[in-house]
């Protein structure tokens, strides 16, 4: 698949995580201040409420700490692809993200707690940004 | 705030589950009317309003127009399914300062008649947004948020869907014993309208990995209204008054390292039950949000009735019906969103169940009960969610 939902603008918290997005970067935030890892993006540390923040690019390594397969979504776009899954990936540097497990032969049966996974940009068939999606390794 | 301040003193729940023709804001006022009617109040006792401003029943602002009153407090507070807990905690707080003397709660939705996927629909309306722009790539629905719970659940505590079954089948069995959930349930052709098993939770479709279609909750109409009055008021309507002892309020959200099987339930409980100054073992009757088997099990834990990761165990087989005394605890004895009712944000009904159980007028009356809880959980698990609860008291 690959007509996911794009990301809509003008939007000022996520605009430069998407921009990083297109140049095949994954990026997060750091506080100046605290240190605190920032994610989702925004403009202020939710630590210290310092507007002090960093960029910074992620490996793309994680782990999957939780999942499911969405065998059931009337939602245009996902209604038509069959099992798929959603997932919340702890990457290595400290962050949580929601994405999804790619290049699977069977997500019911192929995905699982604490599964090594690296990032990929999904091409989309509309749209200008790639979408991050996440491969097991090893 | 442990004073007998406040009580619930009117209730009424809309009998049909499927009401086609009929609006959410019909729903509400023919609902206040019979609450009103129920605590011996008239129209004109009425001088506070709270209502969760919902979709295409109209609300807020909009309720007073309607109604064609004009209270003095106003609360359009909405905080998902868990409002009206919300609603009740604002409402003692607003009756204990000396505000207002009746307020009333009012629900009502047609999300059946709608045809509306809530649970399996587009999350999120669209547009530019800070959240939204992270996740609506994923394709996430609300029911598959429940169900990373309840993965990460079962991971970490080895709790199986075998166990969670016992959620779905003793509140079947509360609903096979309440004629309007019996009706429901077959007016939304449910395939079985009938007590179920541990195997027939097992063999019902996955809707989204974990959770299987009899763990989840129906889309139904309905509504209801509940009327909250001063102690001095409440003293003098026609029912006993169900007292408000405690209230917490709280919000969850996932954030980096976060525990995702640990709600905001976490919070609002312990704030409540100090207020009430009463502990869980005190608790005859509990009133669980059951969007789904797991939300009933992570609030059950949170709430203090048992341990992290033991729900399994404390729910297993159907143990928490209204007539097994060896479990101390009864869970949803309307039949709950899984068999009696769910148009969307169901907190209403917790209260209302709640208040009958304390009148002694539930269809699956627990013998004696005393003391009541009501948990409202809104938004989703694993995504922002509220925590709304209410302590509920006898004379």
């Amino acid at each position: 698949m690959a007509n996911r939902p794009q990301p809509q603008f003008p939007e000022p918290n996520t605009e430069a995580y998407w921009e990083g997005v297109k140049e095949g970067e994954l990026r997060y935030q750091q506080c100046n201040s605290c240190g605190e890892i920032v994610f989702y993006p925004r403009q202020h540390c939710p630590a210290c409420l310092s507007d002090d923040l960093a960029w910074k690019a992620s490996k793309g390594d994680g782990t999957v700490y939780t999942f499911s397969v969405i065998r059931q979504n009337r939602m245009p776009g996902f209604a038509e692809l069959g099992a798929y899954s959603v997932a919340y990936v702890d990457l290595d540097e400290g962050f949580r993200m929601l994405s999804s497990i790619v290049g699977v032969e069977d997500p019911t049966k192929d995905i699982h707690i604490g599964q090594r996974v690296a990032v990929e940009f999904e091409e989309q068939d509309e749209g200008e940004y790639p979408i991050p999606v996440f491969r097991p390794v090893g | 705030m442990t004073d007998r301040q406040a009580a619930i003193v009117g209730i009424h729940e809309y009998p049909l589950r499927v009401a086609p023709g009929v609006s959410g804001m019909q729903i509400k006022v023919a609902s206040i009317r019979a609450a009103l009617d129920d605590a011996g109040l008239s129209w004109s006792d009425v001088d506070a309003l709270y209502d969760a401003g919902d979709g295409e029943a109209g609300g807020g602002l909009q309720l007073a127009q309607y109604l064609g009153v004009h209270p003095t407090i106003i609360d359009t507070t909405n905080v998902g399914g868990s409002s009206f807990e919300f609603h009740a905690a604002h409402a003692l707080q607003a009756i204990a300062a000396g505000k207002c003397k009746v307020a009333v709660l009012s629900y009502g939705a047609t999300s059946a008649s709608r045809r509306m996927a809530i649970g399996t629909g587009r999350l999120g309306g669209g547009g530019a947004n800070w959240r939204m722009n992270m996740e609506m790539p994923y394709g996430s629905t609300l029911i598959s948020n429940y169900a990373m719970v309840k993965q990460r659940h079962m991971y970490e505590y080895g709790t199986t869907t075998e166990q969670l079954a016992g959620i779905s089948m003793a509140t079947r069995r509360h609903a096979m014993n309440n004629p309007e959930a019996v009706k429901a349930m077959t007016d939304l052709e449910f395939v079985g309208v009938n007590d179920i098993t541990e195997q027939n939770v097992l063999s019902s479709r996955i809707v989204a990995d974990p959770l299987h279609l009899l763990e989840c909750c129906m889309i139904s109409d309905g509504g209801g209204a509940v009327i909250i009055a001063g102690a001095d008021v409440a003293r003098n309507c026609a029912k006993n008054p169900v007292w408000i002892i405690g209230t917490g309020e709280a919000v969850g959200y996932v954030d980096n390292g976060s525990d995702i099987t640990t709600s905001a339930a976490a919070q609002s409980g312990p704030i409540a039950f100090g207020e009430a100054g009463i502990t869980p073992d005190d608790i005859d009757i509990a009133m669980i949000y059951d969007s789904f088997s797991i939300t009933v099990a992570v609030c059950l834990e949170d709430l203090g009735f048992c341990a992290k990761g033991e729900a399994g165990d404390f729910v297993a087989g159907g143990r928490l019906a209204y007539d097994n005394d060896a479990a101390k605890l009864a869970i949803n004895t309307d039949g709950g969103g899984l068999s009696s009712n769910h148009p969307g944000m169901r907190g209403i009904f917790l209260l209302i169940e709640a208040a009958r159980q304390l009148r002694g007028e539930s269809h699956s009356q627990v013998e004696g009960a005393k003391l009541a809880v009501a948990h409202g959980n809104g938004g989703m698990l694993a995504s922002i969610h509220t925590g709304g609860t209410v302590i509920l008291a006898k004379d």
